[in-house]
């Protein structure tokens, strides 16, 4: 990670000497976050907030070298929290040098990479670490070190993908939401592979739109993004485990007419030995890790009806299911769930815009969440966004439980300039 | 016999074009029915902005409400005339500033729906989206989509109603009935001054037949000694008092734009 910021530094003092395109942008904001209820794992020692004040700033600096051929981006990102310590952090979103050719693209440096289709979860998407401090989505992602060299043809185009340096998740602290009930001892993450954070990892990917279809393939080699949480064997803490994976992957996207037809899945496997020692672990800790090779998918439609009532808005109805061959409810969130929503764009000179949707453990009678995403600009360059997420479990075993009393209305101002 | 009426007339059309002579000597309507008349206006009218190859503009809109609010939108677009198809385009929106950055990409055709993708570039992610929604406002401006896709001869059809002056100038008034069942309009009155068959104003019809929106424009420049392009289009909608404003800023042609430059790849980098 060090040698790449080196790199991407020296670039930037070497573009500074010469007349270059440089432009600033990026957004300040303002969060209240409020939690209707105590905290599930309140003790003698710490209690978890039931409010929290945020600040926030990510600033994007662009310079644009040789008529736009070459382009160094920077944008780093910094969240102040009024209650978690874990939660107040920074991270190097982007630092990168990008150049391109008529078929072909090189970035180099930290950047950040979406694969996939669906809304409800993201299984494809895996070259960025989730930055989970930030919202219990996951779809905030911290910076990864790459370079991405792409060639672009007639048949498709193909991406592969060096990733030196592997960046562990972010976790809330003793104080904050959305932790487990076992502290997560965060500075001493484990790893199977013996370089642990400076393993290099490989990705491929081809993708390519052939008239209403658009199709990816994607094969990852390399530290699984998702920690297994293994308990600590003195301090009574979980410890973040990170093992190698082979992963494929498949995103596929119909857009016919009204409709929006999306379909992720991916297969997942393990090294013999890791599964065994998980196994081990297991059988002695009467838990199951989920430590197994398998199959995930996700899969549904989004139907828009244009200007419905006499409006001018786009009413978006989605349904997705989610699927794991584990099938189990306390190893994956979306083993038998169904997601169902609705999104309006109004259309307005404000661009207002509001998403609703509910998912239900189709195991587990009890368990489902409600999320509700609204957002609307106050003028020219002020954004209001208000955000609920509620979350329900009754089964103890579920992976939900633990954060079934997280529930919180959110209330952010963002200055965009 | 119709057939070759029109072919007499394309073929007139093309020998005009071909000695860079003024057409509207050649243009002649008589012994045509009204619906014969409006099809040759269109084709004059799309014979006369052939062969742009690629334009590269940027342009502003300023929305206005019944109260007189504004509200600014600022991009950039880039366009590649495919010659058998529709044109392919590049929009980079730079206001307002929370969608910086946003991107679309769009490749019209003439025989079947357009694809299109929207580059978000919080979430780095291209969606495609469906091209269903051509009556939809744009930017939330009184411009549907549909108000700012190519001119193309398919799309509508045609009856002459009049020779009328608009602002002074001497023109044709054409009504277009959109072909799409999925437009917003029922039909369209378009004025194109005899001189160059230029839009000077379009008034829109919605689904239930009452005047909808009307569309002026103006300030026309004149690039690579051939094709008329307005510096500013106004759009006022009747019914809601709210109007749109957009303006041309800067417009060049024959930039040296190619097919590789729209893309997905082109779209996520595009700033």
């Amino acid at each position: 990670m060090n040698k790449q910021l080196l790199i991407a530094s020296a670039l930037l003092s070497a573009n500074l000497t010469h007349a270059a395109d440089f432009e600033l942008s990026g957004y300040v904001g303002l969060e209240w976050r409020e939690h209707f209820e105590e905290g599930q794992f309140n003790n003698a020692n710490n209690e978890q907030a039931d409010r929290q004040l945020g600040l926030t700033a990510e600033p994007e600096m662009v310079w644009s070298l040789a008529d736009g051929e070459q382009t160094i981006v920077f944008k780093p990102y910094v969240r102040i929290d009024s209650a978690d310590d874990e939660r107040t952090h920074g991270d190097i979103r982007e630092l990168s040098w990008m150049t391109y050719g008529d078929d072909w693209e090189v970035t180099a440096g930290i950047s950040k990479v979406y694969w996939g289709v669906a809304e409800s979860q993201h299984l494809v998407d895996i070259i960025n670490q989730t930055d989970f401090v930030e919202a219990p989505d996951g779809e905030d992602k911290l910076g990864q070190p790459m370079v991405k060299l792409s060639f672009i043809r007639d048949w498709g185009t193909v991406t592969g993908f060096v990733l030196p340096g592997f960046r562990e998740r972010t976790f809330p602290g003793d104080e904050g939401r959305f932790r487990t009930e076992l502290s997560m001892d965060i500075d001493n993450a484990q790893y199977q592979a013996g370089e642990e954070d400076a393993h290099v990892d490989y990705a491929l990917r081809w993708n390519h739109t052939i008239d209403d279809y658009d199709v990816g393939f994607s094969w990852f080699n390399g530290t699984s993004r998702d920690p297994i949480f293994a308990p600590a064997r003195t301090s009574g803490e979980l410890v973040p485990f990170y093992a190698q994976i082979n992963q494929l992957g498949i995103d596929l996207q119909a857009t016919l007419d009204s409709w929006l037809w999306k379909f992720e899945a991916i297969y997942r496997t393990y090294d013999d030995s890791v599964k065994n020692d998980f196994d081990q672990l297991g059988t002695l800790t009467q838990r199951d890790f989920g430590v197994e090779n398998y199959t995930a998918a996700t899969g549904g439609f989004e139907y828009t009806f244009y200007g419905p009532f006499e409006t001018n808005w786009d009413w978006g109805v989605l349904a997705e299911y989610q699927y794991d061959s584990r099938e189990d409810g306390s190893i994956a969130i979306g083993q038998n769930d169904v997601f169902l929503g609705s999104r309006i764009a109004f259309n307005d000179a404000a661009s207002s815009e509001v998403l609703a949707g509910i998912s239900q453990d189709l195991d587990s009678a009890g368990t489902q969440s409600f999320v509700m995403e609204f957002a609307t600009r106050i003028n020219e360059g002020l954004k209001l966004n208000v955000d609920v997420f509620l979350l329900m479990s009754d089964d103890d075993e579920n992976v939900s439980y633990q954060f079934k009393r997280d529930d919180y209305v959110q209330l952010s101002l963002n200055y965009y300039y | 016999m119709n057939t070759f009426k029109n072919l007499a007339i394309s073929l007139a059309t093309s020998i005009a074009l071909i000695l860079g002579m003024s057409a509207q000597a050649e243009f002649n309507l008589s012994g045509l029915s009204a619906e014969e008349q409006g099809l040759a206006i269109a084709k004059e009218r799309k014979a006369r902005d052939i062969g742009w190859g690629d334009s590269s503009s940027s342009v502003t809109m300023t929305l206005r409400n019944a109260q007189g609010e504004e509200s600014i939108r600022e991009m950039r677009m880039q366009s590649l005339e495919i010659s058998d198809d529709g044109d392919k385009g590049l929009t980079i929106f730079d206001m307002p500033k929370d969608v910086k950055g946003t991107a679309f990409l769009n490749f019209s055709h003439i025989d079947k729906s357009d694809d299109q993708w929207l580059y978000l570039p919080a979430l780095k992610r291209v969606k495609r989206i469906s091209s269903r929604n051509k009556s939809g406002p744009f930017m939330g401006s009184e411009f549907a989509y549909e108000d700012l896709s190519s001119f193309e001869i398919g799309k509508y059809t045609f009856k002459f109603l009049a020779e009328e002056k608009v602002n002074g100038v001497d023109c044709y008034k054409v009504e277009q009935i959109p072909t799409d069942k999925n437009s917003g309009y029922t039909r369209q009155v378009a004025w194109l001054d005899k001189e160059h068959f230029r839009g000077q104003k379009v008034n829109f019809y919605d689904r239930k037949k009452s005047l909808l929106k009307t569309l002026t424009f103006s300030d026309y420049k004149l690039y690579l000694d051939k094709y008329w392009r307005p510096m500013q289009m106004d759009m006022i909608n009747h019914q809601t008092k709210k109007s749109t404003e957009l303006n041309t800023i800067t417009l060049a042609f024959k930039t040296g734009l190619k097919d590789s430059d729209f893309n997905k790849a082109t779209l996520k980098r595009a700033r």
